[in-house]
């Protein structure tokens, strides 16, 4: 049988057909079109994913800068470098940017990127769905930004608590740009987080059982199922808001039967797990990191995979936690103080597997695992902390304090941006080809760790010693001075070790060490193709035979050699879908082709979302484009394809 | 210099669409079908605990009538019959019947839109009345928001069936809309009785 | 060592070194009995997390720097997972589960007994004070049986010592929260709802308290004073605030009460004895006897009051007191009638 004579052989990957061959009509199936028209209208999920980190990181920068102007307000009593107003702005547009377009979008990021490639399969599952909600995470981020500028900034804080932000007491559009922005961004991650869900369930290469799924991928389908369950709660009331502000309905008002606290149960009912949200993907880099730099597979990979569901469905019981202050009935509050407590022994348990990982391999401490480091010491004390803030009579202390903005950055900084920056180190190899310089990497975990601890830990005394949180300014000789120069200082160390990162990238994208399919000697399959990956990411669908597939490999094996199932189309852009549990090889789906539909709907729900702040008719009226794009984008664009060549 | 791959298994002999749990839209609808049912539960939750508030519920008001929200209830637990049918018939890859099938469910569903249209005048109360009124309509709303979708998809997908694009594939997509009006009716049971039977009750 | 412990010792050592933990708005400086109960549950978890702290450091340490029996493979990763080595971390795994679990138990029922105490306490009060809070300052209403010998004041909480007296919390606006560290810990006040929180002081002092939820553009300067004396002392000041406003004792500051009652201010604020009876500002009957002014923004004096009616906008930006325009000798008036008022 040779090729070229017999069609129904050389359309599809085989013995028959030659590498460089395959390769070769894999790029045509897969290639997104060149110039600006095919950047817009990809559904590369290798293209988006970086988009993502893109943009995200971009947030991450502006809302840094923004912490930067604060601390320089609060440097010392009664300044006044920064209005009322504007810092109140300011605060709020922190923490709105750097948990809903920074934090989450970023940990969505990593896994659009990457669950493709460690489950192994060519595409992420609904790849136009995928497109679509960059564009509309995109565009609310914009318009947030926006508005800000133009000083219509939201000013009541990232929990917008009610009544403060009814149309009472905050008239004008701030709140409604706020309220939208939150519906942008949960409309982005719940597409996303189906589409990882699926992804994980239905693509991972053949002999993926489920005890071989990378830890990272378990993260983040946990994470998946945790958007699914929460985000609705957030959409729910932060719509019940608008409509509150527009419309004239009465959830929150108490003269009418409405309640403030029910704001406040919704806003938390999705609150607490967007931290765990932001949290078990960090927990998969962490996963990933270690075993690679500690030269040992992961220990307790069971205990890891039951602590994240544990985390997972704990974090659904204790959103009262943020509520023990507004007077409800002591006896319901331990029950939360007991359920937030319980979250210990999953994280304890995590915390634990990690060292003993380390303990038993042969570490190399290159910049990720630096920064793994510095996680696990930071990120414990956090967590510790919030062991203080679950126990009721303290909370009724700390609560809103500086405590619980110490307790907050530990966990997210520790918990999320530490394993983040690790994580960057680790992949940009796998990205763009090219290895981050190490010894500038050390300088930036230096900078950093040590200015992320002089910024944040006084700030746990000055909780105690009753600094509330949101204040544009306090009195001097209440003690408070000192503590908030060091904090100030720390956070000037702290963005010099984030510009020292952003400098690396810079320098590394066009002169760092040219990387190889797998610099570090990772195990994992994305470090089973090329760096950066081709846009149908493996030549074959790998067939994974171990936790750590490449590491499994018969001694001395490069990465191509391993085992691999062939008959996928390559004229067309076709999938490999294997079952749930076993990860049997089951069926051959087709993957969409670009199309420009998702940035026209993207467009469309842009023009809806925006228009409905200024008048409910928008909802009715741009419906209508929007129909038109989803059907543009559904609708067939060709006539079924001539029925699949005959395989003898 | 290049290596030959260790093929262990030829694919080829796999279909290329399956029903049901075999297929990734099958998954995906059910993501979006948790999804909503969230979104249902939260509200229903958030009417509950509006509930705690005033003394007398409904406040002041009457509770919405029972004719238009009760026909809706039966007219949707009957077009369950034609729809498990089309779902069977789009199993069996019968065109003319899927055909059939997929008129009758548009019909039906234009006709939930109608009498729905008639509950939102039924409710006995606005909106802006208060919050009784607010989550009375936030629930009639978000149900009729999944009857509107629901309705376009069915539509969009019965011309479909009408011109060159039927192929296998286009069978699941029938049944995969089958299973999510499913989901649209059963969520709608609760729901009346929050709606109607709820407020009668306390 | 590492170094985030260094400077966790350095900061706390800093702390115990400077005023700071005995501040006039600080938890750790207990003056009643709940903020003692809690401080002290504080320094028991703090204890017993450190603890925990350092064990994981030590571990961690240990792991990243202790002698391995190999030597690194030159070519990746050792696969193969020893049985015996990993039986034995499985079984420390337990452990330490085991005992996480333990020690939470163990805080979440010294949390609960330290919870119940608290709440002891509310039975026993024996003084109502009503708190409503505003955007941004604190109406204080002492309740009595007697309606005639209720009053109000504003900004201001005084008590006796060692009495335990019930605060009634309010809110007129949007959610504030009543926090007096050294003597509590905090309780909202929510639109619509009405909660309570029970103070008692064991010592005599003064201390600040402070809203501690964010409550819009001037929830920075929504402070109160709280002053604890002894109840005999007390008694007298109670009876001082029952009696109307004193009458102006000179020409300038009769002058003053006409400019007061002629001019915007008639319109917000109430003086007993005066036809002055609005509530949409502070009850200014005895404004000259608190500590401060406007929440806290500024101490009391002479010359603050001044500033503060010229212009609070600049004081206060956006507070719900406008500026009023008054001739300077107006002004010089209207502060000399406020302040007699003692
Ligand atoms: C990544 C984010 C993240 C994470 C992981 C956590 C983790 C935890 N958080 Fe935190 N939290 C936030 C982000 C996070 N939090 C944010 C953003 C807020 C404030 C929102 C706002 O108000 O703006 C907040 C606020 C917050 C509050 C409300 C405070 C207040 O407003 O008054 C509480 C109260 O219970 C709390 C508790 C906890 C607990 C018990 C954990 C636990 O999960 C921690 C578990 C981990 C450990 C305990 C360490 C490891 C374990 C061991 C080493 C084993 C040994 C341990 C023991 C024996 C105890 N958090
Ligand atoms: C993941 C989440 C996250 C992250 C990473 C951070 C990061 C930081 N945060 Fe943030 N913070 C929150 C989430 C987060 N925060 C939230 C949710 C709130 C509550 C908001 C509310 O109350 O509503 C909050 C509130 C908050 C406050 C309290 C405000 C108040 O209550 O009044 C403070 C005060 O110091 C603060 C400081 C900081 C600092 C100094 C950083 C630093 O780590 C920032 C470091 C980054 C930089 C400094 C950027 C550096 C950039 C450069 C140097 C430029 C590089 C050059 C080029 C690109 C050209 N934060
Ligand atoms: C529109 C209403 C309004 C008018 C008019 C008004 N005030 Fe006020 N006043 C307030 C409010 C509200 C506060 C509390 C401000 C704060 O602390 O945020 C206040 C605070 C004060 C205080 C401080 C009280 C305290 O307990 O700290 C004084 C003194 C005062 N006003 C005097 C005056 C005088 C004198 C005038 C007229 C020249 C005047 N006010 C006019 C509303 C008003
Ligand atoms: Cu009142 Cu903050
Ligand atoms: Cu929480």
């Amino acid at each position: 049988m040779t090729a070229g004579t017999d069609t129904a052989v050389v359309r599809r990957d085989g013995p028959g057909l030659g590498e460089a061959e395959t390769n070769a009509r894999l790029a045509r199936s897969w290639a997104t079109p060149p110039g600006l028209w095919g950047w817009l209208s990809t559904v590369d999920h290798k293209q988006v994913g970086r988009r993502y980190v893109v943009t995200a990181f971009t947030f991450f920068v502006l809302a840094g800068l923004l912490a930067l102007a604060m601390r320089m307000q609060l440097a010392g009593p009664e300044r006044t470098l920064l209005s009322p107003d504007r810092y109140n702005q300011i605060f709020t547009m922190h923490g709105t940017t750097m948990m809903f377009l920074f934090a989450v979008p970023m940990m969505e990021a990593f896994a659009i990127y990457l669950v493709p490639l460690m489950v192994g399969t060519r595409a992420i599952a609904f790849p136009r769905l995928n497109a679509f909600s960059y564009w509309v995470y995109l565009a609310g981020g914009i318009m947030l930004w926006v508005a800000f500028i133009l000083n219509v900034g939201p000013d009541v804080g990232w929990f917008s608590y009610v009544p403060l932000a009814g149309p009472q007491y905050s008239p004008g559009k701030r709140v409604d740009f706020w309220a939208q922005m939150v519906t942008f961004t949960e409309v982005a991650a719940l597409a996303v987080a189906v589409e990882i869900i699926v992804t994980v369930f239905k693509q991972r290469a053949p002999g993926m059982s489920l005890n071989r799924i990378p830890l990272f991928v378990w993260g983040q389908l946990v994470t998946s199922f945790m958007v699914v369950f929460a985000m609705p709660a957030v959409m729910v009331s932060s719509s019940m808001l608008i409509m509150d502000r527009l419309i004239g309905t009465h959830f929150f008002n108490p003269a009418e039967g409405g309640d403030a606290l029910l704001w406040q149960h919704l806003f938390w009912f999705f609150g607490h797990p967007e931290v765990y949200i932001i949290f078990l993907p960090a927990t998969g880099f962490v996963s990933s990191i270690l075993p690679t730099f500690a030269r040992r597979p992961i220990f307790g990979y069971t205990a890891l995979v039951l602590a994240l569901f544990a985390t997972g469905f704990l974090g659904f019981g204790l959103w009262v936690h943020h509520m023990f202050a507004t007077g409800l009935p002591h006896l319901g509050n331990s029950f939360y103080t007991a359920a937030s407590m319980a979250i210990a022994i999953p994280s304890g348990i995590q915390i634990f597997c990690w060292i003993a990982t380390l303990w038993d391999g042969r570490p190399r401490f290159a910049t990720p695992l630096l920064f793994v480091i510095g996680f696990i010491v930071v990120f414990v004390l956090g967590g510790l902390s919030g062991i203080m803030l679950a126990s009721v009579p303290l909370d009724s202390q700390v609560h809103d304090t500086y405590f619980v903005v110490a307790h907050f950055h530990y966990v997210l900084i520790g918990g999320a941006v530490f394993p983040l920056f690790g994580a960057f180190y680790y992949w940009f190899p796998k990205f763009t080809g090219r290895m981050l310089s190490e010894r500038v990497g050390a300088w930036n975990f230096g900078l950093f760790f040590v200015g992320f601890n002089l910024a944040f830990f006084p700030m746990h005394i000055l909780g105690l010693i009753g600094m509330p949180r949101r204040v544009y300014s306090y009195p001097a000789g209440v003690g408070w001075d000192e503590l908030n120069l060091l904090a100030t200082a720390g956070a000037v160390i702290l963005a010099a070790g984030v510009a020292t990162f952003v400098g690396n990238v810079w320098h590394s994208l066009k002169h760092g060490v040219s990387a190889g399919d797998n610099p570090w000697g990772a195990g994992t399959l994305e470090w089973a193709t090329s760096s950066p990956p081709p846009s149908y990411n493996f030549t074959h669908i790998p067939v994974v035979t171990g936790q750590e597939p490449l590491w499994t490999l018969p001694q001395g094996l490069p990465a191509q050699g391993l085992p691999v199932v062939g008959g996928l189309r390559v004229d067309q852009r076709e999938l490999l879908l294997t079952t749930v549990v076993d990860a049997d090889p089951d069926l051959r789906e087709p993957s969409p082709e670009p199309s420009i539909w998702p940035l026209l709907s993207a467009l469309a729900v842009t023009a809806l979302f925006i228009g409905s702040i200024f008048t409910p008719w928008a909802v009715v009226w741009g419906a209508i484009p929007l129909a038109v794009g989803l059907i543009g984008w559904f609708w067939p664009k060709s006539p079924p394809d001539t029925p699949e060549p005959v395989i003898d | 210099m290049e290596k030959a791959p260790h093929f262990v298994t030829d694919l080829a002999h796999l279909p290329t669409s399956a029903h049901g749990p075999r297929s990734a839209t099958w998954w995906g609808t059910l993501g979006f079908i948790l999804i909503e049912g969230t979104g249902f539960a939260l509200a229903a939750a958030a009417y509950f605990y509006l509930m705690g508030q005033p003394e007398t519920w409904p406040p002041g008001q009457a509770p919405p009538d029972w004719l238009w929200g009760t026909a809706q209830l039966i007219l949707m637990l009957a077009s369950l019959l034609p729809n498990l049918w089309t779902d069977r018939v789009a199993h069996q890859e019968d065109l003319r019947k899927v055909r059939v099938g997929l008129v009758v469910m548009s019909a039906v569903g234009l006709l939930t839109l109608v009498v729905r249209a008639f509950e939102f005048g039924a409710l006995n109360c606005r909106w802006d009345d208060n919050a009784y009124g607010s989550i009375v309509w936030v629930l009639l709303g978000l149900h009729a928001t999944h009857l509107v979708t629901d309705i376009g998809d069915t539509l969009v997908l019965t011309a479909l069936m009408f011109t060159r694009h039927v192929e296998p594939r286009r069978y699941t997509d029938v049944t995969d809309n089958c299973v999510y009006w499913n989901f649209v009716v059963l969520a709608w049971v609760p729901l009346w009785g929050l709606l109607y039977v709820v407020p009668r009750l306390v | 060592m590492s170094r985030a412990l260094r400077i966790g010792s350095l900061g706390l050592a800093l702390c115990l070194a400077l005023p700071g933990c005995q501040g006039v708005q600080s938890a750790l400086d207990p003056a009643g009995h709940q903020a003692g109960r809690i401080a002290g549950l504080w320094w028991l978890f703090l204890g017993v997390l450190a603890v925990v702290y350092l064990v994981v450091l030590a571990g961690l340490l240990i792991a990243a720097s202790r002698p391995r029996r190999r030597g690194v493979l030159p070519n990746g990763p050792s696969f193969a997972r020893e049985e015996r080595i990993e039986r034995r971390l499985t079984g420390g795994l337990t452990a330490w589960a085991v005992g996480t679990g333990a020690i939470i138990l163990t805080l979440t029922g010294l949390s609960y007994a330290v919870d119940r105490d608290i709440l002891g306490l509310t039975d026993k009060a024996e003084l109502e004070i009503e708190v409503t809070a505003k955007q941004w300052w604190w109406q204080v209403k002492y309740n009595d049986p007697v309606p005639s010998r209720s009053f109000e004041t504003a900004n201001e909480i005084r008590l006796p010592v060692g009495v335990p007296v019930r605060i009634v919390l309010k809110s007129q606006d949007v959610i504030h929260s009543f926090w007096v560290p050294n003597l509590h810990g905090k309780t909202d006040l929510i639109p619509g709802r009405v909660n309570e929180t029970t103070l008692v002081a064991d010592r005599e002092g003064r201390f600040r308290g402070q809203c501690a939820e964010f409550c819009g553009f001037q929830h920075a300067n929504m402070a109160l004073d709280v002053v604890a004396m002894p109840r005999d002392r007390f008694d007298a000041w109670r009876e001082s605030q029952l009696s109307p406003a004193a009458a102006p004792a000179d020409d300038l500051a009769r002058q003053g009460q006409q400019v007061f009652l002629s001019a915007a201010c008639v319109m917000c604020h109430t003086i007993h004895g005066t036809t002055a009876a609005s509530r949409v500002g502070p009850d200014l009957t005895h404004v000259a006897s608190r500590p401060s002014l406007a929440a806290g923004t500024l101490p009391y004096s002479k010359g603050n009051l001044a500033g503060w009616i010229a212009d609070p906008q600049r004081i206060k930006p956006g507070n719900q007191m406008p500026i009023t325009s008054l001739s300077p000798d107006q002004l010089q008036g209207v502060v000399a009638y406020l302040d007699s008022l003692k």
